[in-house]
């Protein structure tokens, strides 16, 4: 099972690319998948950037294209199902194109990810033990012996009690918040710059997440490594990212720091999103503002703004350019970290004059 | 025993439960499947439902929620215990005997997916509780379905598409007019919104409450989304490991809960409003897991996981106490102002210093 080819001794990591480029470059990413019902669009030019210690954040609903856009940076996409355009680049390292030798010595190493159902990406025929050792070995020459004591301490690490007995459990015999932990204390067993969490926390109770959560800062902490989480839940990107992403059809519709965008949002989208989740202080009486419609297909987006047949500002948009039109992503009227797509021309008076209230309660 | 059930008065609620309890034996493998334990789900659950209200249950998996819904219900039979509706005891009837409170009690199901029978057209789907129960003639059977289609906001046109040439959120509605076709009194909503997108929710929320409102439906809303819990329910019951820990009204349990369950539940959810205000909250951090229900722990089942625990904890299990307003198993509770909670993660200090 272990096939690594590991011929070529070089670093990853080129020198040559030490001039200030953030860890994690994203530019342009195209991701599309032709099928039999037609060419997918599932990630249509996207770009951001993620430095070490940094959190991003990236939101958006089922088929937005977070998910697919993140595997990307892993290089999981099949080249052969899949048409991939624009540049990624980890620590000056191009992974788009990139070789398979490269992509393996970069993956769990360099940038591990956490998925967001341990039971289907653990193996169940091995123990826990073995599946990090695996994972260790593959990166670093040491003998079993070392790399089992690594294990061990990766799983007291997270948390996991009795790691010297559980170490030999298989996944089975893990509660559901303990094998999330197995699979963080994996990702990060080599201490990867670049760590990538694909909803980890949707499937665990809220005690549990809250654990996870605090794991995931404190390692962070700790490796001073960027952070990738994909969620669809704005309050963990709330207390958890400094920048978020919002994304829609396969597109990035508002980009900022993340108490900028949440305090100031400045795109319908997101209006929507904050508008229609219930939380724990605000007025029970009034009801949740949803957003109409439901997502579009990504075999057939929508003309003009992705987010036009489901938008109930475009009064405030002269003409039909929502329709006929595709919005750029530009830095709104407060500053050129915040970025939108979106062709309302003053969203923060209308959002402080007539949404807040009703957003906010 | 239930010490806040009221019946005193002569007035009937619309769903009496007392000292509800349901194991589920646990079978040695084998040829002689003896039976070796029991899985506690549900340990002496009591709650009044009056008409046209809304009361939710929260807690996280395996705390037995969603079993109180299928022995309402009748999908399980309850091991022992009452449930009255509208003063009738209906934990024991037959399936004949139970046939005219089905049509006043009716469930809707978490996943759209599997609920709905993919080889059925919605108005086959919609249609069958109306032919079971001989509501209407089979003539006019469409029109009916139509209407019910037209009510929980869907085409009626589509009465002859099938499942899956629906979303998600267009599914739930489908259930959610299957459970409507009878007019019940009760609906038994277990997890209705938690496999939706974030916007759809919203509209299947209000949807709901529109239900509620115009057929004075009352709703057993099961969920382990406190905040939407909030939002429907004027009255919660928080859950733990097979017993009510704390209920009462909506203010009482989120505003000064005293259960340090419920404290440390709500401290962890996230909520995006508050942290987009304040930042990051500072937060009760529970240790471990839910302990096994087969093997519940010794007196108070919290114990293992609290802060407060003490001998006597683990010695004496504590009744539902009734302290300012609200009924709480706790012998300590007390909002948490006043206590000093020494679990707390001050920013990320998860890992606990071992």
């Amino acid at each position: 099972m272990t096939t690594v080819d590991r011929t070529m001794p070089e670093p990853v990591v080129a020198p040559s690319s030490a001039q200030q480029e953030p860890f994690l470059v994203v530019e342009d990413l195209t991701v599309q998948f032709p099928t039999h019902d037609g060419l997918v669009q599932a990630v249509t030019d996207l770009s951001y950037a993620v430095e070490l210690g940094e959190t991003l954040g990236i939101v958006g609903e089922s088929g937005s294209g977070k998910s697919v856009s993140s595997m990307a940076v892993l290089g999981l996409h099949d080249a052969k199902r899949s048409r991939l355009e624009g540049s990624i680049r980890v620590a000056g390292q191009e992974i788009i194109g990139a070789s398979k030798s490269t992509l393996r010595r970069l993956r769990g190493n360099d940038v591990a990810m956490i998925f967001q159902d341990p039971l289907t990406a653990l193996h169940p025929f091995f123990t826990v033990g073995n599946q990090i050792v695996e994972a260790y070995r593959l990166h670093n020459q040491v003998s079993k012996k070392a790399a089992w004591n690594r294990a061990i301490e990766m799983l007291d690490l997270v948390g996991i009690p009795e790691p010297q007995r559980r170490v030999n459990d298989y996944l089975h015999q893990f509660s559901g918040g303990m094998r999330q932990r197995a699979m963080i204390a994996m990702a990060l067993v080599n201490n990867p710059k670049l760590l990538i969490a694909d909803e980890p926390t949707t499937a665990l109770d809220v005690t549990v997440q809250a654990q996870i959560l605090d794991l995931v800062q404190t390692m962070q902490k700790e490796f001073g490594s960027a952070v990738i989480i994909i969620t669809h839940d704005l309050g963990v990107i709330a207390e958890l990212a400094d920048d978020v992403l919002v994304m829609y059809a396969g597109r990035a519709v508002e980009h900022g720091p993340t108490k900028e965008v949440l305090t100031h949002p400045e795109m319908p989208y997101t209006w929507g999103l904050l508008g229609s989740v219930a939380d724990v202080v605000s007025d029970t009486s009034k009801p949740l503002i949803p957003i109409p419609g439901t997502p579009p297909s990504l075999l057939n987006p929508p003309s003009g703004c992705p987010f036009h047949p489901r938008c109930t500002y475009q009064d405030h948009v002269e003409g039909s350019r929502c329709v006929s039109e595709l919005p750029l992503l530009r830095p709104g009227p407060r500053g050129e970290s915040h970025l939108k797509r979106c062709h309302i021309k003053d969203p923060e008076t209308l959002y402080q004059e007539e949404l807040k209230e009703e957003i906010m309660g | 025993m239930s010490e806040h059930v009221q019946t005193s008065n002569g007035h009937t609620p619309l769903l009496e439960v007392t000292d509800l309890v349901k194991h589920f034996p646990v079978k040695s493998t084998g040829v002689v499947r003896r039976t070796i334990g029991q899985v506690q789900a549900l340990d002496g659950v009591s709650f009044t439902l009056e008409k046209g209200q809304a009361l939710g249950l929260v807690g996280e998996s395996g705390c037995g929620k969603t079993t109180t819904g299928r022995v309402i219900t009748r999908l399980y039979d309850p091991t022992s215990g009452s449930m009255k509706f509208e003063g009738t005891e209906i934990g024991q009837l037959s399936g004949r005997q139970m046939m005219p409170y089905r049509r006043e009690i009716q469930l809707i199901f978490q996943d759209p997916y599997s609920s709905l029978n993919p080889r059925h057209t919605v108005g086959k789907i919609v249609g069958t509780p109306l032919e079971v129960h001989n509501i209407v003639p089979k003539k006019q059977m469409i029109p009916k379905v139509q209407e019910l289609l037209e009510v929980v906001g869907l085409n009626p046109e589509h009465y002859n598409r099938y499942p899956s040439e629906f979303s998600g959120g267009q599914r739930q509605r489908i259930g959610i007019a299957r459970a409507l076709a009878l007019r019940p009194k009760l609906i038994v909503a277990d997890e209705p919104v938690s496999a939706l997108d974030v916007s759809i929710q919203a509209q299947v929320i209000n949807l709901l409450q529109d239900l509620q409102r115009e057929f004075g439906i009352a709703f057993l809303f099961i969920a382990h989304d406190l905040a939407i819990v909030r939002h429907f329910c004027p009255e919660v019951a928080v859950m733990y490991l097979g017993k009510i820990v704390e209920i009462g009204s909506r203010d009482q349990i989120y505003n000064t809960p005293h259960h340090p369950y419920t404290q440390a539940l709500l401290s962890a959810s996230p909520d995006v409003k508050q942290a987009a205000i304040g930042g990051r909250r500072e937060r009760i951090r529970l240790e471990g897991d839910v302990p096994s229900p087969i093997n519940p722990p010794s007196g108070c089942r919290f114990r293992t996981r609290c802060w407060k625990a003490q001998d006597v904890c683990a010695e004496k299990e504590p009744p539902l106490y009734e302290v300012g307003g609200r009924n709480v198993a706790c012998h300590f509770a007390e909002p948490l102002q006043v206590v000093q909670v020494p679990v707390v993660s001050e920013g990320a200090t998860a890992v606990s210093p071992t």
